[in-house]
């Protein structure tokens, strides 16, 4: 008989941890010696998903670099909890100026470190969708084009929750914000409106391109690490659920983000040079329904009499996604 | 540097703010039961002993195995695993494979030559322990082990009980049963053989023992009443499965009926086939209301035994048999139709179920005896003060296992009487079911499956039928396990706390809350994948 | 060195002599062509250790020289006009954080509508941005301001405009003194932060303050302007040490000894003035001149010292309030506050209007004789104002009043009298 290889215990690699792996299998989440770049005492409200992904991104950059990192951040909701005086939850140099400068902000570090001879101390700058896909399009989009050394991260929420939950141009159809009220004959955010900002990168032909979910940490890692192995301008978006915005039980962050994954409403891929060069495959494929019932701002399509023809729209643009970056295909080993 | 004033501020310093205080619910760490420990006649740690299986140290794993239960070899081939129906992991796609891992572990300790660690302390008590069967060598094993001269007194001429006189070779190789008997005995319990209690009482006073515990089992094969000629031979099953053992082989001619659903029908069937005969099981109900385990039957048809269902014998002539047909009325018992046919038969075999012999109860004080049987008490004990029971010959179900366990059960009790105490069991924790489960952390991993001999030397032999793991997919098959209800330290809720409240305390140590800054989200317990932490409400 | 020189090259020239580490440029008029010459001096290997960076916006160019002031780099970039104000909210942020960049602007007027020349409305609407603003007279003194600009921003980490005049100064070629690099390296130390990101001392830049500390970040940004008020004339002096030139400090007094009416200015008009003066004074009036360098901080008691003596002072400026007349002579008035003299603005040269020697004759004789309305706009056409309003008074859609207004005059040329 054959035996199938042992290669993963349990949980598979999965779980952020696991004491059957050997230390370089673990995630940096499961060091005891992380750098919790985001430390406790900030004031993110229960259940955030951005400190979540904030934690785990810049610990890996700061794994990956050898702790030789600065962080630059669009103002934001990151930048308001992390940062009210007189406390700061960050515990590397970190700086926060505008809120559509990020990417400069971050080009210019990058340009005072090579000018200084400290080239082994990268740059991450770092923004909500607002402070990215909106105000910081222009700066982020110039940073993209001269290929500046600068890993832009976008924490995505897909509104402006710092300001009360209004739309960006990352808030999906169908969705409610307070400036697009589930009230009328289209209730929520409408169809036809709105960007996919990966793409958008990966059209710069920068070098590295990836998107990620809180829900699958040790993707999320692998691609911080990743992107730090190039130089040059690459971009990181990364799904997080926000309770507040999206009307969820605080528990359900990851939950609701595995969720996005699963049903194809957020593909989980990476590109190199404006090239898709692997997806994250959906492990069990649920229906959109199951990633949009939990969430009251999408209330609005449910009870008694379910907006079916919306739900299919946005089953189609999942769909999309699942054809277009080949989110069924199993991973080339 | 000479910082500006507030807008620049010093790394890390939100520590001040302790955020904990805007919690409500709280979450905390527990330990549920397992299902599979739940469903253990013997209250095997399972999950614990397969912790450490899964890390590849076996050596851990038995002793923590044997922590509960001494023959894990016997065990593994035995027991009709009630854990794996209970196993979480059956609803997710298959059970994991206790009772292989549980035969590794035996087999690797055999191999190894592991031994228990000696009493560190003796009690200066003595038990005496009527039987060696499972449930008496237990006993004496869990007696030993706390500090009590344990002697056994089988009247049999070798120790095992039914293991050795009830359970054929093929399930059960003697090699492995000598092995893990003596095992127990190297912990210096002494064994007499051939040694029959006539009088419990005054065995007890003769040898000068401070209690008993008595385990003789149930031998005496049931028997019905069948109109026969003098030249049909009708023998009962434990006869024929103990002459099994003997130099003698019983004479059963080539066509053997074997009367009876039960797992010693299948166990006499099989056994004959094995001979050389042609068994045919003669059963009055249909499969699914045999008593016998549909994984046994499955093994028998394959190997060639005929059954036929639906039918009672009538009458046993020269060379063959009557049989009636029957079929179930709507309560699902079986009614004769007046319909009969007439098979070839040598021999009948009686596999209709085993009384107890009760002869050495004779005269004690205080006991009862219901159905045949010696009723006990939640502590094991009967009537008669000092005196405990266990096994096939108290009521309950009569397997190894469940022997093995009410061995331990009565141990604990023994030792707390002895001491003057009562023994506390300690609280039953809420068991881990499937609902509190994360099941996206567990990778996929359909059950290994152990090797079978062939069909033809299945027939032909009373070589073991199941093959063992190799360490390779043992460790894989330990791996499966979704530690349901405890934590094994994935470092889940280290990592997804968006609040770093959760300390890592190191190997082995496990997580503790920093409630100073717990906010009290609950993801931690959303995202655990083995249900072992919960939301309480705060006290405020 | 002295040297024939376009305005723009030679304060390029004497940037570069100040080894800036990232320069960011982003064109526009009439500051590209320091930045044309900066990148040429970087891609030539002429400028050794420095980036250039070609950014998208003005607004991306502060910000890319906010990340490499605070990542310990000496920054430099330019603008003007529009641009000044596309990265306003950036240009607020530098000083707040008190990064101490320099900044070239060229000054020009503001839009709508659309004017490429020059006046002072760009950099006086950020009189409130906690900049400080130095305006050079000629192009020796941009050039010299610009090496000035450096150390001052640096040493109290503020950041510094270096203002000169769009076209008129820019585009000029005078002769310069160009220093060389020695005398520019004994007076201007490597740039050493006050704050820096460095994952060796990590500390979080750019906190959120609130109500409890904000009035203190404030006043702090102010008493180091005025701590400024103090280090400037040092600062000027240590140049002459070491340059030989008087240039630079806070303001410049010409024949104001015993003048009656004290003409005040702000850069390269002050040439102007000073022939006028000197002609005037030539037939015996007794006028005199006051030239601000340092608008922010704003001298106030220099101003008040050079002024005091005098009858009247005429405020000429290139700079418009709109609904209350100047900018700069509501800050000479706060230094006067309490003397019973007679003010006047002039409001001249918008949007590049020339100021001729005829016009601030006639100008200063009126205040002499007190015939000055207190606001007046130098060279102002009233036929056109009046037709306009005019228009605007009898016909609802009277269209765009620039268009009309050109319509009228029958050319795209600046009016010369």
């Amino acid at each position: 008989m054959t035996f199938q290889p042992i290669k993963f215990y349990q949980t598979g690699t999965f779980t952020v941890g696991n004491r059957l792996l050997t230390p370089e299998q673990r995630s940096v989440q499961s060091h005891l010696d992380r750098s919790n770049a985001i430390n406790s005492g900030h004031r993110a409200c229960q259940g955030c998903g951005e400190a979540l992904g904030a934690r785990y991104a810049i610990d890996a950059a700061m794994e990956a670099t050898n702790s030789q990192l600065i962080a630059v951040n669009a103002t934001g909701c990151l930048e308001v909890f992390t940062t009210p005086y007189p406390e700061t939850s960050w515990q590397l140099p970190w700086m926060h100026s505008l809120f559509g400068n990020a990417a400069a902000v971050a080009t210019g570090v990058a340009a005072a470190m090579k000018v200084k001879g400290r080239s082994e101390v990268r740059v991450v700058a770092q923004g909500g969708d607002g402070g990215t896909t909106d105000i910081g399009f222009g700066c982020l989009s110039g940073m993209f084009e001269r290929n500046d050394d600068v890993l832009y991260i976008c924490y995505d929420n897909e509104a402006y929750m710092n300001t009360g939950v209004q739309r960006s141009s990352a808030t999906p159809p169908a969705a409610r914000t307070a400036t697009t009220m589930s009230v009328g004959p289209e209730p929520g955010n409408v169809f036809g409106q709105g960007k996919f900002l990966p793409a958008i990168a990966m059209a710069h032909e920068i070098p590295y391109v990836a998107t990620a979910t809180v829900a699958d940490l040790r993707d999320l890692e692998a691609k911080v690490k990743r992107a730090m192995e190039f130089r040059g301008a690459r971009y990181i978006h990364i799904l997080v659920p926000c309770p507040l915005g999206w009307g969820t039980a605080s528990h359900d962050s990851i939950r609701i983000a595995r969720l996005a994954h699963e049903t194809g409403v957020f593909p989980v891929f990476e590109a190199e040079y404006g090239v898709q060069v692997s997806a994250l495959p959906i492990r069990k494929q649920l229906p959109v329904e199951e990633y949009l019932k939990p969430q009251k701002r999408f209330a609005h399509l449910f009870g008694a009499k379910p907006k079916v023809e919306v739900i299919a729209r946005l089953q189609a643009r999942a769909d999309r996604n699942i054809s277009r970056y080949g989110l069924l295909q199993k991973e080339v080993a | 540097m000479d910082k500006p004033f507030a807008i620049t501020l010093d790394p890390g310093s939100s520590l001040a703010n302790l955020t904990g205080s805007w919690r409500t619910r709280k979450p905390v760490y527990l330990d549920r039961l397992p299902p599979c420990n739940n469903a253990c006649p013997a209250g095997e740690n399972i999950q614990g002993w397969l912790f450490h299986a899964e890390a590849g140290n076996y050596e851990q794993a038995w002793r923590t195995l044997t922590e509960n239960n001494p023959l894990p070899a016997i065990m593994g081939r035995v027991c009709y695993h009630p854990c794996e129906t209970a196993c979480n992991r059956g609803q997710l796609d298959d059970a994991v494979g206790i009772n292989s891992v549980e035969r590794f572990l035996g087999d690797e300790a055999i191999k190894c030559g592991w031994q228990f660690d000696k009493p560190a302390t003796s009690s200066g008590k003595k038990v005496l322990v009527v039987g060696a069967g499972p449930s008496g060598l237990s006993a004496a094993y869990h007696l030993a082990r706390m500090g009590h001269k344990v002697e056994i007194q089988e009247a049999g001429p070798m120790a095992g009980g039914m293991m050795r006189f009830g359970i054929p070779k093929y399930r059960l190789p003697r090699e492995v049963l000598d092995a893990e008997v003596q095992r127990i005995l190297d912990l210096g319990v002494t064994l007499r053989l051939n040694t029959k209690v006539a009088n419990i009482e005054q065995s007890m006073k003769e040898g000068g023992f401070d209690a008993a515990f008595l385990a003789v089992g149930a031998h005496i094969g049931k028997r019905t009443y069948i109109p026969a000629g003098d030249a049909t031979k009708i023998l009962d099953a434990v006869s024929v499965l103990r002459s099994m053992e003997g130099e003698d082989k019983p004479m059963l001619g080539r066509r053997v009926v074997v009367y009876g659903g039960g797992n010693t029908a299948i166990d006499v069937a099989r056994s004959v086939k094995r001979m050389g005969a042609e068994p045919i099981i003669v059963y009055r109900r249909t499969r699914d209301k045999a008593p016998a385990h549909d994984f046994e039957i499955e093994e028998a048809l394959q190997e060639g035994v005929m059954i036929k269902w639906l039918s009672t014998i009538k009458q046993a002539g020269e060379g063959e048999i009557t049989v009636e047909k029957m079929q179930l009325d709507e309560k699902g018992f079986p009614q004769p139709t007046g319909e009969f046919e007439t098979l070839a038969a040598d021999s009948v075999v009686l596999a209709l179920g085993q009384d107890v012999d009760l002869s050495l109860l004779e005269g004690v004080s205080g006991l009862e005896i219901k159905d045949g049987t010696v009723q006990v008490g939640p502590n094991m004990m009967t009537g008669h003060d000092g005196i405990f029971a266990g096994g096939d010959m108290v009521p309950s179900e009569r397997t190894v296992t469940v022997g093995v366990g009410h061995g331990k059960k009565a141990a604990r009790h023994i030792d707390a009487w002895l001491r003057g105490t009562v023994y506390e069991s300690a609280p039953k924790h809420e068991i881990a079911t499937f609902d509190k489960l994360n099941l996206w952390y567990y990778s996929d991993a359909p059950k290994t499956v152990r090797p079978m001999l062939d069909i033809i030397r299945r027939q032909s032999s009373f070589d073991e039928v199941q093959g063992g793991l190799d360490e390779s997919n043992a460790l894989f098959e330990a791996r499966r396990c979704l530690s349901c209800g405890n934590c094994f330290e994935c470092d889940n809720c280290y990592g997804v706390c968006p609040d770093n409240a959760v300390i890592k305390l190191g190997p082995g140590r496990r997580f503790e809350f920093n409630y100073d800054y717990c906010k009290g989200c609950g993801i931690c317990v959303s995202e655990c994948p083995c249900g072992a932490i919960k939301m309480v409400a705060e006290d405020i | 060195m002295l040297k024939q020189t376009e305005g723009s090259r030679a304060v390029a020239e004497a940037i570069a002599l100040c080894r800036p580490e990232v320069i960011c440029a982003y064109p526009i008029s009439p500051q590209t062509h320091i930045v044309e010459a900066l990148g040429e001096s970087v891609k030539s290997g002429q400028l050794e250790n420095c980036e250039f960076i070609n950014v998208e916006s003005e607004f991306a160019a502060m910000s890319v020289a906010i990340g490499a002031s605070a990542g310990g780099a000496r920054a430099y970039t330019a603008t003007a006009s529009q641009g000044l104000l596309f990265m306003v909210e950036a240009v607020y942020n530098a000083s707040g954080l008190g990064l101490p960049i320099v900044m070239t602007v060229a000054n020009r007027a503001i839009g709508a509508p659309i004017n490429i020349w020059n006046d002072h409305s760009d950099s006086l609407s950020q009189r409130d941005s906690g900049w400080m603003q130095l305006f050079a007279e000629t192009n020796q003194e941009a050039l010299d301001l610009h090496i000035q600009a450096f150390k001052l921003a640096e040493e109290l980490s503020l950041p510094v405009m270096v203002c000169m005049d769009g076209f008129i100064l820019t585009h000029a070629y005078e002769r310069v003194d160009m220093p060389t690099q020695q005398q520019v390296d004994a007076y201007l130390p490597p740039y050493e932060p006050r704050q820096v990101l460095d994952p060796r001392e990590p500390v979080s830049i750019g906190a959120m303050v609130g109500p409890e500390a904000f009035m203190e970040v404030r006043y702090l940004a102010h008493a180091k302007q005025m701590q400024a008020l103090e280090r400037i004339p040092q600062l000027a002096a240590e140049f002459k040490q070491i340059f030989g030139r008087d240039t630079g400090g806070l303001t410049h007094t010409y024949c104001a000894e015993d003048a009656e009416t004290m003409v005040v200015a702000m850069g390269s008009v002050l040439g102007t003035i000073k022939d006028t003066v000197d002609e005037m004074r030539a037939d015996g009036h007794k006028i005199g001149v006051l030239g601000i360098t340092s608008y922010r901080p704003f001298p106030l008691a220099q101003v008040r010292a050079a002024l005091q003596n005098a009858k009247r002072v005429v405020v000429l400026e290139k700079s418009l309030a709109v609904g209350i007349g100047g900018i700069l002579s509501t800050d000479v008035r706060m230094a006067l506050s309490g003397i019973q003299l007679h003010g006047y603005t002039v409001v001249a040269g918008l949007g590049g209007r020339a100021i001729t020697r005829k016009s601030l004759h006639k100008l200063f004789r009126e205040a002499e004789q007190e015939t000055l309305q207190p606001l007046t706009f130098l060279d102002l056409d009233w036929n056109v104002v009046n037709k306009q309003l005019e228009r605007e008074r009898s016909v609802r859609r009277s269209g765009p009043a620039a268009e009309s207004i050109l319509r009228d005059i029958g050319t795209v040329a600046s009016k010369i009298a």
